[in-house]
């Protein structure tokens, strides 16, 4: 019994069948896991790709290798130091919320190469011809280069999404109940595990082929020459 | 339609187009083309864009199929083959049979980039004819020679310029001692100054072997040199096909003259 | 924070890490190699196969196909009457390899797909069957394509072994929360932890920057 469900293990069927509805609460988790995460990491991410790009050697160089320093280590242990470390510095956060952090740090670095190469693939000539016109440096950000580039960007931020809920499963390891998590409990209370992992794989699959497609519609849907503008 | 005055005698013919018919989506390249090649005969197919010159080597090479007509190389079907003495499509291993009997030459030279130019050469004789390195490297050093690239032969493609490539590509098609060379524009993606050393590799071909050659081309001058009979192709069939003296100097056909025409003023001009 | 005292088990760790990394990485290739290539087969039965695991590895997270390897493929051995139990060590660099082979398939599939055709038609007419076309012209020159991809592919699965500390494989992510347990000193093993992978992934990426000059020797050699 989970989250006050009863299971029937009468053949693999019938087990299947009365496991949905619990694996189906650890996929509202896995989902608002994911949300969440993406949202911290385009945060997260955009305001590395600001400060990498500052004229300043001493801001952007410390940005540019922090965000290969997120890349280049493990989601699991970045988890788990923001989980054991945060806490002795005086922040204490729910399981959840660290969970969704984690996420949101490392995808940050993804997500602002992102940004960084969706805005320098918009032609230099842009900026040139709009200084030429004398258009503010702010006003030329604004209503030329980002209506520009966010056709670009949606749809690379959009497959880092898929990414992102793939590696919520890695958050089990800190007790939050997502899917893979809750799967796991249930295998081990009933001694079959096979039953609610292989059900757990296919949610996954059908979420992936979802997801991605969701991605390709609005990559289509997206002008491709830019947000227009009256 | 075809023009099929001066004929090779179809005994003797090494190549035989009869009624050939190839389209491409609606557009029909080739259109009942007629079309024979004796052995050792030196022919040059001159014509507009989109006349279907390229087309008949491609064909010939096996590198596109037929929607109708039939094609004999050296006496066999080339397209087809006889089951129970009735004509079908091809398989791969009778296709791959006849392919032995042509060579191509490319106009964008089509080398292996990854490479050298000795393996470029020996690479075909030793996995596809079963030669050993030591007789390959042996084939290879002899054409190199003929197309004057022994020198080079330790480089890579990217290393040399366009016109040594073509050269090399030359010598990779003649290694595997086919009985027909075909040539399609060999010249027309290279610099102006890079074009002599080729042509002078294929008129050196022309004249010390007694291959069949076939040869698309907009060089006319070098066409009237080496040739023994020019075909002009336009729409899809021969319009008119003489040797170069009489092709040259005295087109019957009024098509034949207003492409001739252009040559000659752009010559003039250039 | 005494540092020197945690190096003894942590290298342990990392040098499990490092041969977990390798084995899967060279595996994974194979499988990149054989559903990349398996996609472009000309058997519809083969295309289809190749399709379905490239989109099962790689639709599903990767520590859910640990855990299935692990946990899940036992109980299903016991149905079949067979001992399909893996150590953890085989459960971890097959679920590693095969996840790594099917990103790394796409990489292989688009790579081989944009030789271009004139390289095919030359080989054709010097009457090359397919297959070696394939293996001796298309693969040779698709490989360079494919290097910056499968560094980050190896970087990544780098990364990933990090998981395989879940189902108790002692590797540094395992030895590494020993540590902790017994010293509670989060801040130090961690830290300490993460500058081991970064410095490994580093190591790694140069390695596969030499891979990819040598691989692309012919390439760089332009006139």
């Amino acid at each position: 019994m989970l989250f006050g469900i009863e299971w029937n293990t009468a053949n693999d069927w019938v087990f299947a069948w009365s496991i949905l509805p619990i694996l189906l609460r650890g996929l509202v988790v896995t989902i608002e896991a994911t949300l969440l995460g993406f949202v911290v990491g385009a945060a997260l991410g955009l305001v590395l790709a600001a400060l990498k790009s500052v004229r300043v050697r001493l801001i952007s160089w410390p940005a540019r290798v922090f965000t290969e320093f997120l890349r280049d280590t493990p989601l699991l242990v970045q988890l788990f130091f923001l989980y054991y470390v945060l806490p002795e510095y005086g922040l204490v956060l729910p399981a959840f919320l660290t969970g969704a952090l984690a996420l949101g740090v490392q995808y940050s670095a993804y997500m602002s190469e992102v940004y960084r190469a969706g805005l320098e693939s918009i032609t230099r000539g842009q900026t040139e011809a709009a200084r030429a016109l004398d258009i503010s440096p702010l006003r030329t950000f604004a209503v030329i280069i980002l209506p520009q580039a966010i056709p670009r960007i949606i749809p690379a931020l959009g497959n880092y999404l898929v990414s992102i809920m793939k590696d919520v499963p890695v958050l089990s390891v800190v007790s939050i109940l997502e899917m893979l998590n809750v799967a796991r409990i249930i295998g081990d209370r009933s001694f079959n595990y096979m039953v609610p992992l292989t059900l757990v794989g296919a949610l996954y699959l059908i979420l992936t082929l979802v997801a991605s497609a969701g991605v390709r519609i609005l990559d289509e849907r997206l002008p491709k020459r830019g947000i227009p503008l009256h | 339609m075809n023009d099929t005055s001066n004929p090779p005698d179809p005994a003797s013919s090494i190549i035989v187009m009869d009624q050939v018919v190839k389209r491409f989506g609606d557009a029909t390249v080739l259109d009942h083309l007629d079309f024979q090649v004796a052995k050792g005969e030196k022919v040059t197919i001159i014509g507009p864009s989109g006349s279907g010159k390229s087309t008949v080597l491609r064909i010939l090479m096996t590198l596109e199929t037929i929607d109708e007509g039939l094609i004999h190389v050296a006496g066999k079907p080339l397209w087809h083959e006889y089951r129970d003495g009735r004509p079908v499509p091809a398989g791969e291993a009778h296709l791959r049979a006849m392919r032995k009997e042509m060579g191509m030459v490319f106009q964008q030279f089509n080398l292996f980039p990854h490479m050298t130019v000795r393996r470029n050469v020996t690479e075909s004789p030793v996995h596809v004819l079963g030669l050993s390195r030591a007789e390959a490297d042996r084939r290879a050093h002899e054409y190199l020679d003929l197309v004057g690239m022994t020198d080079h032969a330790d480089k890579f493609p990217g290393q040399l310029s366009g016109g040594q490539q073509q050269r090399v590509a030359i010598a990779r098609a003649l290694a595997m001692r086919p009985n027909i060379m075909l040539f399609d524009e060999p010249t027309s993606a290279l610099d102006p100054e890079l074009v002599g050393e080729v042509l002078t590799v294929i008129r050196r071909l022309s004249e010390e072997h007694d291959l069949t050659m076939l040869l698309v081309t907009h060089e006319m001058e070098f066409a009237r040199q080496i040739s023994d009979r020019v075909c002009f192709f336009d729409k899809g069939v021969v319009v008119e096909q003489a040797p170069p003296e009489v092709m040259f100097a005295e087109p019957r056909e009024d098509r034949t003259r207003e492409f001739l025409k252009t040559f000659i003023e752009t010559r003039q001009g250039g | 924070m005494d540092w020197l005292s945690y190096l003894n088990p942590l290298m342990q760790g990392a040098w499990v890490t490092i041969r977990l990394a390798l084995y899967s990485t060279l595996l994974g290739a194979v499988f990149s190699f054989l559903f990349g290539i398996g996609r472009l087969s000309r058997s519809l039965p083969c295309r289809w196969a190749s399709i379905a695991l490239i989109e099962i590895f790689r639709g599903t997270s990767l520590l859910v196909q640990l855990f299935w390897l692990f946990f899940a493929l036992p109980v299903l051995g016991q149905a079949l009457g067979m001992d399909l139990r893996l150590p953890p060590v085989v459960a971890g660099t097959l679920a590693l390899s095969l996840n790594i082979g099917a990103y790394g398939a796409e990489v292989v599939r688009g790579a081989i797909q944009a030789v271009p055709r004139s390289q095919h038609e030359a080989a054709k007419a010097l009457d090359f069957t397919p297959r070696q076309t394939l293996w001796r012209i298309a693969i040779p020159q698709a490989v360079p394509e494919m290097m910056p991809s499968f560094c980050n592919l190896a970087v990544q699965n780098l990364k990933d072994t990090a998981l395989v500390s879940l189902i108790g494989l002692g590797d540094l992510a395992f030895q590494a929360e020993r540590v902790r347990n017994f010293t509670q000193d989060s801040v130090g093993v961690y830290t300490l932890l993460l500058l081991m992978y970064f410095g490994m992934a580093l190591v790694l990426a140069g390695l596969m920057r030499l891979l990819e000059t040598h691989v692309g020797r012919w390439r760089a050699k332009g006139a």
